[in-house]
């Protein structure tokens, strides 16, 4: 039997509903139809009452998560597109992320944001805003790459009490598998190294992940071993896990799928510079997706993020520096 | 007239008199408070803004007066009367104010921006509309926790009902049908900008239709009706009957906040019927109906004065919030804090 992706995270979300009566679901089409990605698949019949669909308002939804965090539930948010979650910004960043700071009060919500870019989405339905949440206090932000991380991150995220913000990738959902769900994971805070290397570090978050391990198998054809660093989480971000790679490698490539103004991988550059300067034998560089709206046509889509190809690109010119 | 209220709140006479008296204390009490604040701005002891409730305490301690200590309050920035109302005391409203170290918000934040979300009374952000929905997840989790009988109330303000955040909270609270009423004091600006810049429509009553809620509306001015028609509209929330609007006329006899003259408001509409101030009016009724006297209103404010000044006089000695001190995260997961250690060395 294998497990998607897209199944660990609806089964972390049952394992949460069974575990925890405070527990409950609520976002647009979530209830009887399951959910667009069907990340909530019959666990509006498992637990009724539980599972709830809301109107298409997602400023409305995350101010109920909100007040509903302050009566002692534990809110589950699902945003149909992470894209659409902006327009519920406010009552995440401003609200949620301020609560226990203002009041005292914790805000356990976890809002899961369906993000990254598939062919034929577009620029409404491929962005990853995981930069723009991690920029504001208060807040957690998780990328998982495997199936495993999805199923044991989900499940701690529901347990955490500050409000998380849970960033699943969409092309992730149905390719990535795994033979069973996990019963023990790093905790979150904690990056994991995907693969061991000595002449290269790549730090990479989320999908990217899986094609950095692509890449780095091409580039062990040629010679070269690249340890890759999955950050899992994207705030707390494990910089000595970071750091601790570039000391054993010298070289450090980051790649995210974002935009390429700020964000993760300029944030992982900066600290490394100053923490790391003297380990470093090479400039490290970064590699983001282009600086327009993701576009549609998948000739321009693949051209946009950063792949295989142009990550090996990337770290061969590092390496032969 | 009094004859003719509907019988929710204002059951016997006795019962309306001391409605009335409770609420007129209430509204005493918030323009003593508001007064003394006005004043410590101008004398330059006050840091960021003062925002008054002049003009619009009848309605406010109307709202504070018809919940229930396990109910839900969201105030916004004129509800100094109903804030009292609800519990809030003048030490907490003083020490926010003045930043004390010892307040609900430790000098984190200040003047309106205050509250206690575990005793239901939430503290508003900036974002006008934001709390509608805050108020509807605590009346849908008490839903799912099995808890009857309690209702939110949320004030807003003319301004507030072209937001977003309005629309979607009151789609939301009639889509599931929670016991939610909504405040809208009328007074005519937000901030600068007139009402015929604002909305539409013809009263802000007509948006309930559309909604599918009930609405009310009622002379802000008046605290006879202020209290008949928000005991009402909290008496059918309560019941089952779903969100309720009100919607009350009325002016804001102040600037937005004190940094405002207010020059943007006519006289002809300062002396209008909407210009009366409640506070006024209700007591000229109190007075006509003989509930109370002057001596007994003189005593009162004498009471009020008394109670602010000890306040402000025991906040003045308190610790103000320390620098070094301060945790300087916003996590409640300690855990989970950022390279707090290396922050720290």
């Amino acid at each position: 039997m294998s497990i998607t992706y897209l199944d660990a995270i609806r089964e972390a979300q049952a394992h949460a509903l069974r575990d925890d009566p405070r527990v409950f679901i609520y976002g647009q089409d979530v209830g009887a139809f399951g959910g667009a990605f069907k990340a909530t698949k019959n666990l509006a019949q498992e637990f009724p009452g539980r599972v709830l669909d809301a109107p298409i308002s997602e400023d409305a939804i995350m101010g109920l998560a909100v007040g509903a965090a302050i009566e002692g539930l534990r809110p589950i948010v699902e945003m149909q597109f992470a894209d659409f979650a902006i327009v519920g910004f406010n009552q995440i960043v401003n609200q949620a992320a301020t609560l226990f700071w203002r009041t005292r009060v914790p805000c356990p919500i976890t809002v899961r944001l369906p993000f990254g870019g598939t062919s034929g989405a577009g620029p409404f339905h491929s962005q990853t805003p995981e930069a723009i949440y991690a920029h504001y206090p208060g807040l957690i932000v998780l990328t998982p790459a495997t199936v495993e991380d999805a199923y044991a991150m989900l499940l701690e995220a529901v347990a955490i009490d500050d409000p998380v913000i849970f960033c699943e990738h969409k092309l992730l959902y149905r390719h990535l598998k795994a033979e069973k769900l996990p019963t023990e994971a790093l905790p979150i805070g904690k990056a994991r190294i995907a693969r061991e290397g000595r002449d290269l570090t790549i730090v990479a978050y989320s999908a990217m992940v899986q094609d950095a391990l692509e890449a780095a198998i091409e580039l062990a054809a040629e010679g070269w071993e690249i340890e890759i660093v999955d950050l899992r989480s994207v705030k707390p971000l494990d910089t000595d896990t970071v750091v601790a790679s570039v000391a054993r490698t010298g070289r450090l490539l980051c790649v995210g799928e974002a935009w390429p103004w700020g964000g993760v991988t300029a944030e992982v550059i900066a600290r490394v510079m100053s923490e790391g300067f003297g380990l470093l034998d090479a400039p490290p560089q970064r590699l983001n997706a282009k600086d327009t709206p993701v576009p549609f046509h998948p000739n321009l889509w693949a051209a946009h993020r950063p792949t295989v190809r142009a990550i090996a690109a990337a770290a061969r010119k590092i390496l032969r520096q | 007239m009094l004859q003719a209220v509907p019988e929710h709140r204002l059951e016997t006479d006795e019962a309306i008199r001391k409605a009335h008296l409770a609420a007129f204390r209430c509204m005493l009490r918030a323009r003593l408070l508001d007064d003394k604040f006005a004043a410590l701005y101008r004398a330059g002891k006050i840091h960021g803004g003062v925002f008054l409730g002049r003009g619009q305490e009848a309605l406010s301690a109307a709202t504070g007066l018809a919940l229930n200590k396990n109910d839900v309050f969201a105030p916004l920035i004129r509800d100094t009367a109903g804030r009292l109302a609800f519990g809030e005391t003048v030490l907490d409203a003083v020490r926010t104010y003045l930043g004390s170290a010892l307040g609900p918000m430790r000098g984190r934040d200040g003047n309106v921006h205050r509250g206690d979300p575990r005793a239901g009374l939430l503290p508003m952000i900036s974002h006008l509309g934001a709390m509608v929905s805050v108020v509807n997840g605590m009346l849908f989790a008490r839903r799912l926790k099995k808890i009857t009988g309690t209702v939110g109330a949320a004030c807003l303000g003319d301004g507030a009902t072209s937001t977003g955040a309005f629309h979607e909270a009151l789609n939301q609270a009639a889509v599931e049908k929670l016991p939610l009423i909504l405040i809208v004091a009328n007074n005519q600006f937000a901030y600068s900008t007139p009402t015929a810049r604002q909305f539409a429509c013809a009263d802000l009553t007509d948006k309930a239709v559309g909604y599918g809620v009930d609405s009310h509306s009622v002379d802000g001015t008046d605290l006879t009706a202020c209290l008949r028609t928000i005991g009402e509209a909290v008496a059918r929330a309560r019941a089952g009957d779903g969100p309720q609007l009100v919607v009350a006329e009325l002016l804001r006899l102040c600037g937005h906040g004190e940094h405002d003259d207010a020059g943007y408001i006519s006289s002809k509409l300062k002396n209008s019927s909407l210009g009366r101030d409640c506070l006024e009016v209700a007591r000229e009724l109190l007075l006509r109906e003989k509930w109370t006297d002057a001596g007994q209103i003189a005593e009162w404010r004498g009471e009020g004065v008394q109670e602010i000044d000890t306040a402000i006089a025991q906040v003045q000695r308190e610790p103000v919030p320390d620098p070094f001190a301060e945790k300087w995260t916003a996590l409640s997961t300690e855990r989970l804090i950022e390279g707090r250690m290396k922050n720290e060395a």
